[in-house]
């Protein structure tokens, strides 16, 4: 199309030291993705540490719910009067916890690093396709992170009715404090949350379709690819439907139409709303609800991949597999919905519909799960901190996925939902998975990030405490869930029946705040080694992917000379008969004479004369034509 | 705003054609939105035989139907003038699809006080009436991002900007403008059909 004509003079494409870069375009509004990637990583890390000390505050609650803690007072003032937590902080706890971690942390810090950081650098690509929509894309999720962290400043507190915002408590100001300002706050904050991530989806969906170096088709990309570029799919189709639902829901609140609204009495007073139903707004918020998991999930198993097959000196085993159970768990994620709301009165037919539905997708997961552990299978294992995380996610995918079967079974979830069997499940399937997945990722590239090693040491103890301790925490709430405790209650010792699990809950509440300490070593561990860090060769882990070709030293357009030509799959690990334990994807065939086979060729007969020339000159099988 | 100085032909080719691809994904997240508000009508509506929009839509519509096909078209015109390097009609078309946008715009406003004259009001128990202001209002606010994307257009050709540029600008700026277009007759056929 003529559209395509060319303005810029296309003569100086070596000249790449021009640019006066100054403070503010280099570090602030950037609109280099390796720097965005960082910005991302850096604001995800700040939510999780306040998101996980919004968790201490109230796991203390629930391990002590008769003891006062004055120093509670000192830093939460009138939301901790004589020390004690007061319910409707509790309330507003653990929403801003479970928004902050599924949104902020696990779904902009996670997709949002690593999209950023690796899109362009595994696909060789100079940058995204619009660097100023990436931009804005993390100002968007910066302003909705303030935005948050500032309801927490307002007079009648942040929202409190759960994550997942369900009317009527969202949707009447005046039924209890958080749902006053700190809920408009709460549904601005979203509103440009969502801007950012299409923003940002649309870019990284764009830039892999597009922007793929030569030689790069869809079957050479690498695995964190492919679960980048599903993962943004299900984003835009599923995030606007979370607009829609927004939308709707503030108009109910400030404006007083009744979309989901209907006959309610709040505080003694009738409120006029009538004829709306609470019921479309969880069908319309579970349209992307159900969606989000595999937007946290996806990318984590992306990660993984690429970890433990570099780090088991092995091809992945089934990549097609590992593709195809991506696409299954993309497809699947949008008819599954319903299974958060068996419990609604819903059809049981339709439930039933959506059983299967939701119980099919534990066959792509098994792949998955499979497929790992068969590529740890005899391989030539380094462990090195980012391949324990790696390991984690899986072993946490797997013992969360397992209980996948029991909640999304309809006659079993009916007495198991709204229990802490429920917070056990996505907790160690969607919670702990994704941020070992985050965690594998940041310890892996970190020395294309920066430049730096992280200190192996502190990355162990880092991943011991957190891997054992999240066990502790989130292994005994499966008990608690079956024998009927209640998820989101204030205290334990109002009803006689919790009595007994009064221990269990020290026990996680010391687990937590142990798994809590542990960040510190983290948080050393990264910022420090920003200076302090050993510096990083070009390929630390012998990787096979493009990122590791680019210059240890960031530069504008990530290649100085011409972008490398893709010749082979990014997971020729190990091959029997190359001098090294790995072929990266630039290095042509004619260069790995002695390891080449048959399939490689995929049928180029050119190729396969030469090949076999050269099998006859040193005494190789010659191939079958 | 992109640094393409750097970059070969083709890179500069392929950075346009991801953009553009942009432009089509950000069309298709738009859509979804839509598509929520419309499941969210259809669930709504059959909840009970006192649900339904009730009402007769205003003709309005019908006019306004025609002044946004009008502008599209023209739109093209516009388009097509750009691509024959006739910058003359394209300012003249550009100011003219901007005027019946605004036109647009207006007549919609309008149909709101048809409605409301009527009794029919967006704060209402019957919330299948308040969700046509839900669907003209949230096209509208889209109608204002065209509106931009248009000045800019006649900006950027008023100033002149480069050739190529400018054409790619008209290009992007016709194919929105187009999209908004068909997304309004759709939002229309769909209110009809449910009327």
């Amino acid at each position: 199309m003529s559209s395509t004509v060319i303005s810029h003079g296309a003569a100086h494409h070596d000249a790449h030291d021009h640019h006066q870069e100054t403070f503010l375009t280099k570090y602030v509004f950037s609109q280099d993705h390796k720097m965005i990637a960082k910005q991302f990583l850096i604001t995800g890390i700040v939510m999780a540490v306040f998101a996980m000390m919004l968790s201490i505050l109230f796991r203390i609650q629930l391990a002590w719910p008769d003891t006062d803690f004055p120093i509670l007072e000192v830093f939460l003032g009138k939301w901790a009067e004589g020390g004690r937590i007061k319910p409707d902080f509790f309330l507003s706890l653990v929403t801003i916890h479970g928004t902050m971690m599924v949104f902020f942390v696990l779904t902009a810090g996670l997709s949002g690093t690593f999209s950023n950081l690796l899109i362009p650098y595994q696909l060789g690509a100079r940058d995204m396709a619009s660097p100023f929509m990436n931009m804005l894309s993390y100002w968007f999720f910066l302003t909705a992170c303030v935005i948050m962290t500032a309801s927490f400043f307002v007079e009648s507190g942040p929202a409190a009715a759960g994550w997942t915002i369900y009317p009527p408590l969202s949707s009447v100001p005046t039924s209890i404090a958080g749902s006053g300002l700190g809920m408009t706050l709460w549904l601005i904050s979203m509103a440009l949350f969502i801007i950012s991530q299409v923003l940002g989806g649309v870019n990284y969906i764009s830039t892999i379709l597009n922007m793929r170096t030569k030689g790069m088709d869809l079957w050479k990309m690498p695995l964190t690819i492919w679960s980048f570029f599903l993962t943004a799919i299900v984003g835009l189709l599923s995030f606007p439907v979370l607009v829609s639902a927004v939308v709707l829901l503030f108009f109910d609140r400030s404006v007083g139409t009744s979309f989901y609204l209907s006959d309610l009495v709040v505080q003694g007073e009738i409120l006029p709303n009538e004829g709306g139903s609470p019921i479309l707004f969880q069908h319309l918020f579970w349209f992307l609800g159900h969606p989000e998991v595999y937007i946290v999930v996806m990318p984590a198993m992306g990660l993984t991949s690429e970890i433990i097959s570099t780090n088991s000196r092995k091809p992945i085993f089934g990549y097609h597999a590992m593709v195809y159970s991506l696409v299954g768990i993309t497809v699947l994620s949008f008819i599954v919905w319903g299974h958060h709301m068996f419990v609604t009165g819903m059809n049981p037919f339709l439930g039933g519909v959506f059983m299967i539905t939701t119980l099919i997708i534990a066959v792509p997961s098994a792949v998955k799960a499979f497929n790992y552990t068969a590529t740890l299978w005899r391989g030539n294992i380094r462990f090195t901190p980012a391949m324990m995380f790696a390991i984690g996610m899986v072993s946490f995918f797997v013992s969360g996925g397992v209980t996948g079967l029991y909640v999304g079974n309809a006659a079993l979830d009916i007495n198991l939902h709204d229990t802490y069997f429920v917070v056990a499940h996505f907790h160690l399937v969607m919670g702990s998975a994704s941020i070992f997945g985050m965690l594998a990722g940041v310890y892996h590239w970190y020395p294309k990030m920066f430049g730096r090693m992280m200190d192996t040491k502190l990355g162990y103890l880092h991943f011991w405490i957190t891997f054992i301790c999240a066990y502790l925490v989130f292994f005994p709430m499966h008990f608690m869930g079956i024998d009927g405790v209640p998820r989101r209650y204030y205290t334990f010792t109002a009803f006689p029946f919790m009595d007994k699990w009064f221990s269990v809950n020290l026990l996680i509440t010391w687990a937590a705040i142990v798994a809590a300490l542990a960040q510190v070593a983290f948080l050393w561990n990264f910022f420090a080694s920003i200076w302090k860090g050993k510096k990083a060769t070009q390929n630390p882990w012998a990787a096979n992917t493009l990122e590791w070709t680019t210059p240890v030293e960031h530069i504008h357009g990530n290649w100085p000379g011409e972008i490398p030509t893709v010749y082979r799959w990014p997971y020729d690990y190990s091959k029997p008969g190359h001098d090294t334990d790995f072929i990266p994807q630039h290095i042509p065939y004619s260069e790995t004479m002695s390891s080449n086979l048959p399939h490689d060729f995929e049928g180029n007969e050119e190729a396969i004369r030469i090949q076999n020339e050269w099998n006859k000159a040193n005494n190789r099988e010659v191939i079958e034509g | 705003m992109e640094r393409t100085e750097d970059y070969t032909t083709e890179e500069v080719m392929q950075s346009r054609k991801a953009r553009k691809f942009n432009l089509w994904l950000g069309m298709i997240g738009m859509f979804m939105m839509f598509a929520a508000l419309s499941s969210g009508f259809i669930v709504y509506t059959a909840s009970g035989v006192d649900k339904g929009i009730k009402t007769i839509l205003p003709n309005t519509f019908i006019y306004s139907t025609i002044v946004i096909v009008a502008s599209s078209l023209i739109l093209h015109l516009g388009y097509r003038a750009t691509k024959l390097e006739q910058f003359g009609k394209q300012k003249l078309y550009l100011l003219l699809t901007i005027v019946l946008g605004v036109v647009f715009f207006v007549l919609q406003l309008d149909a709101w006080s048809v409605l409301t004259e009527r009794g029919v009001y967006f704060v209402n128990n019957n919330a299948s009436q308040s969700f046509i202001y839900v669907f003209t209002g949230m096209h509208l606010a889209h109608i204002i991002a065209g509106l931009i994307v248009l000045v800019r257009c006649l900006w950027g050709a008023l100033k002149p900007i480069p050739y190529p540029d400018n054409l790619f600008r008209m290009n992007l700026a016709a194919i929105f403008w187009h999209f908004l277009d068909l997304l309004w007759i759709y939002i229309y056929v769909f209110l009809l059909l449910n009327q």
